[in-house]
């Protein structure tokens, strides 16, 4: 168990591996996200209430599930780094976090451009998107802290610390600002709960959503790849590998 | 260097003997003095405070119907930043002269230890605020019936932001300008304390049960109390050995 | 009862690079040990490890034969580590400071003690006196009075030299020297050129994680 921990661990072991998985999770994110939004966009009836608009949700829900998705990782792989010195989780959390905020803001926007026809304004302090905009707070201060330090093992270990703090924070600022903002909509999408919406429309929103994990998989693979080639520059194992790729 | 007898006769090795009592208290003694003889830095929070809420008025308008409905949410605001002011001073002089250092090798538990440290802060920062509080509330027209609820939530709360902003002065203490990236990292934790913070008063003024929010207050404290000191030491460590 | 910390395999590597590999040595009561290397060689680094503050390497560190983990309050009582900075309040008096260290090992002390070893390390008259107000070869001696004030069976000093005056450095030696013949032990970084020693050992960091053990 132990040694295959720490075999999983090691940078080289994950460069291999992941170059054989990356490829799956390219071609799954490429075929569910096509099908996703063809089927969302052209297929699904256009809904009663809000016409056409609505179909920014097959982009704003996936980037807000992934948003938040991506904090916990983040601090799951920083609980790995700290406990058990992986450096891979490191580099992963590393990579993870401005790919998190990207989401968020993309989630943001995209929530922002769904507010002019459903609210006639860009910006409403609805509690989704304000806990949104705290998550995009939490990430910027992870981004900002881990560049900080002078020695990147102390930013590395600064931002795990802060990362887990933060994953412990965010239900409870959810809760409170829902409690604050009493008046909101129920979520209306969820994998397991009860489905508030007819299956035509939320078909394609599992496809996209799925494609939009796949997609962050994949792109977290390639980055912490080119992570570990950085970070591992003077290793044998690397410039063995370069002088083999000219 | 005169010798004496206890120099010359052979070193034993110790057995670990707690005292983690006797530690505590050292430290909180230690810090008090400390705190006390520079008096500024007590006073300061306290001056920010009332300057901040003077502003409002003045950026704002005078009208005192206005304020009122406003007032809690000031208070509360400006506590929040006075609190964040005095932060990034809690580890920082120790750190500077090597105390810091000293602290993380105690034989004693070092959360336990930066425990005693949060509680002198908050002593000396949050309490003071939430004493000061019921003034600044006349001055905005704050109704004098919530002026009780208003202490209290802001010396329940001032604990929480104590223990939640000494994770962020842990994490920069280590660093030359730590200030902004202070603020950027315990500001959106403060979202919650606030919200029912703020809340409690607002409560207070429509005369619903306040019961509610300050039981919340409660609970986001014992979380604080539980699980901050943890992260204090963690982050402690890290920025000691920088 | 004797002791002995031991060092296994040590291997620390900060930000990628590696500052010393397979560093193997044990230092046992009555030794002096001296780290020795050119500058950002990783000598504090060692330091740091030695005195259980950092984590960040491989291989095992053992207090009398046992890993340093698991009897980390046992070696912390026993372990005296005065670093770069002195650890002295400026705005509290030597004997505050003095009893703040006495309470943090868990003892009350007394004022008796904390006098005699200010008078001992030649700080009689300044005893309440605040920090701030000495000079830093004082305020460095303060940090050294700890060295009196508590037994403890090995000391960890990072340039214990700086900033005292040529008396007190003739001083500080026969401290060290005293204290090995009493059966403690001494693990120190300087660039000050001991007088030999007692039973001085070292410890050279190279470049690129060489190092040599005399």
């Amino acid at each position: 168990m132990w040694a295959f921990i720490h075999k999983l661990g090691s940078p080289k072991w994950f460069y291999g591996i992941s170059a054989r998985l990356m490829p799956w999770f390219w071609i799954a994110a490429a075929a569910l996200l096509l099908v996703g939004s063809v089927w969302g966009l052209l297929f699904t009836p256009a809904d009663y209430q809000q016409g056409n608009s609505f179909r920014i949700i097959y982009v704003h829900v996936p980037a807000a599930f992934l948003a938040q998705s991506i904090f916990v990782s983040m601090a799951i792989a920083g609980l790995v780094f700290m406990v058990w010195k992986i450096k891979v989780a490191d580099m992963a959390a590393a990579v993870m976090a401005p790919l998190g905020a990207a989401m968020t803001f993309i989630a943001l926007f995209s929530g922002g451009v769904w507010g002019i026809p459903t609210w006639g304004t860009w910006w409403m302090w609805d509690a989704r998107l304000t806990s949104m905009l705290i998550l995009l707070f939490l990430y910027i201060g992870v981004i900002a802290l881990r560049g900080a330090f002078a020695s990147r093992d102390s930013g590395s270990r600064a931002a795990s610390v802060l990362a887990m703090v933060g994953v412990i924070n965010i239900p409870i600022i959810k809760y409170s600002v829902d409690w604050w903002y009493t008046l909101h909509q129920p979520a209306s999408f969820t994998i397991t709960g009860r489905v508030s919406m007819p299956m035509e429309m939320w078909a394609p929103l599992l496809l996209m959503v799925l494609g939009f994990y796949s997609f962050f998989i994949a792109l977290t693979l390639m980055r912490t790849r080119s992570e570990i080639l950085r970070r591992e520059s003077g290793k044998r194992w690397v410039q063995a590998l370069a002088e083999e790729t000219p | 260097m005169s010798s004496s007898n206890t120099l010359d006769q052979p070193l034993s090795i110790i057995e670990p003997h707690g005292g983690l009592g006797v530690a505590l208290i050292a430290t909180l003694r230690r810090d008090l003095t400390l705190m006390l003889r520079r008096r500024s830095e007590v006073m300061n929070p306290l001056a920010f405070f009332a300057l901040v809420i003077t502003l409002f008025p003045l950026g704002l308008s005078p009208d005192p119907e206005l304020l009122a409905t406003v007032a809690p949410g000031l208070l509360w605001v400006a506590a929040l930043l006075a609190t964040l002011l005095s932060l990034d001073s809690l580890f920082r002089a120790d750190f500077e002269d090597g105390s810091l250092e000293q602290l993380l090798l105690a034989p004693q538990p070092l959360a336990a230890m930066v425990l005693a440290k949060v509680v002198v802060h908050w002593l000396l920062t949050g309490l003071p605020l939430a004493l000061m509080a019921p003034v600044l509330g006349l001055m905005l027209g704050l109704p004098a019936g919530s002026h009780l609820i208003l202490m209290l939530a802001l010396a329940l709360g001032s604990a929480s932001l104590s223990l939640v902003g000494a994770i962020g002065a842990a994490l920069t203490v280590g660093l030359a300008r730590g200030g902004v990236l202070l603020s950027l990292l315990v500001l959106p934790l403060y979202i919650p304390v606030l919200i029912f913070g703020a809340g409690a008063v607002q409560a207070a003024l429509l005369g619903s049960g306040v019961a509610a929010h300050l039981a919340i207050l409660g609970a986001l404290l014992a979380l604080a109390v539980m699980l901050a000191p943890w992260a204090i030491a963690a982050a402690l460590r890290i920025s000691v050995n920088g | 009862m004797s002791f002995r910390l031991q060092g296994c395999q040590l291997r620390c590597e900060r930000d990628g690079r590696e500052l010393f590999r397979d560093l193997d040595f044990d230092v046992e009561g009555g030794q002096i040990l001296r780290i020795e290397g050119p500058n950002g060689s990783g000598k504090t680094t060692l330091l740091k490890i030695l005195s259980g503050q950092l984590h960040d390497f491989d291989g095992e560190l053992r207090w009398c034969d046992q890993p340093l983990a698991r009897v980390r309050d046992h070696y912390l009582t026993n372990l005296l580590y005065l670093g770069h900075a002195p650890g002295v309040k400026a705005a509290l008096t030597p004997l505050e400071n003095l009893a703040w260290y006495q309470a943090l090992a868990g003892d009350a002390g007394s004022e008796a003690t904390r006098l005699t070893v200010l008078e001992r390390v030649g700080l009689m008259g300044f005893e309440d006196v605040p920090a701030g107000q000495l000079s830093a070869g004082q305020q460095r001696r303060v940090a050294l009075a700890r060295l009196e004030l508590t037994p403890r069976a090995l000391w960890v000093l990072d340039e214990p030299f700086t900033a005292i005056d040529k008396q007190g450095v003739e001083a500080l030696e026969q401290r060290l020297l005293a204290h090995a013949r009493r059966g403690g032990s001494v693990i120190l970084t300087t660039h000050h050129d001991l007088t030999p020693l007692g039973e001085l050992r070292r410890i050279r960091l190279g470049e690129g994680g060489r190092h040599v053990i005399q």
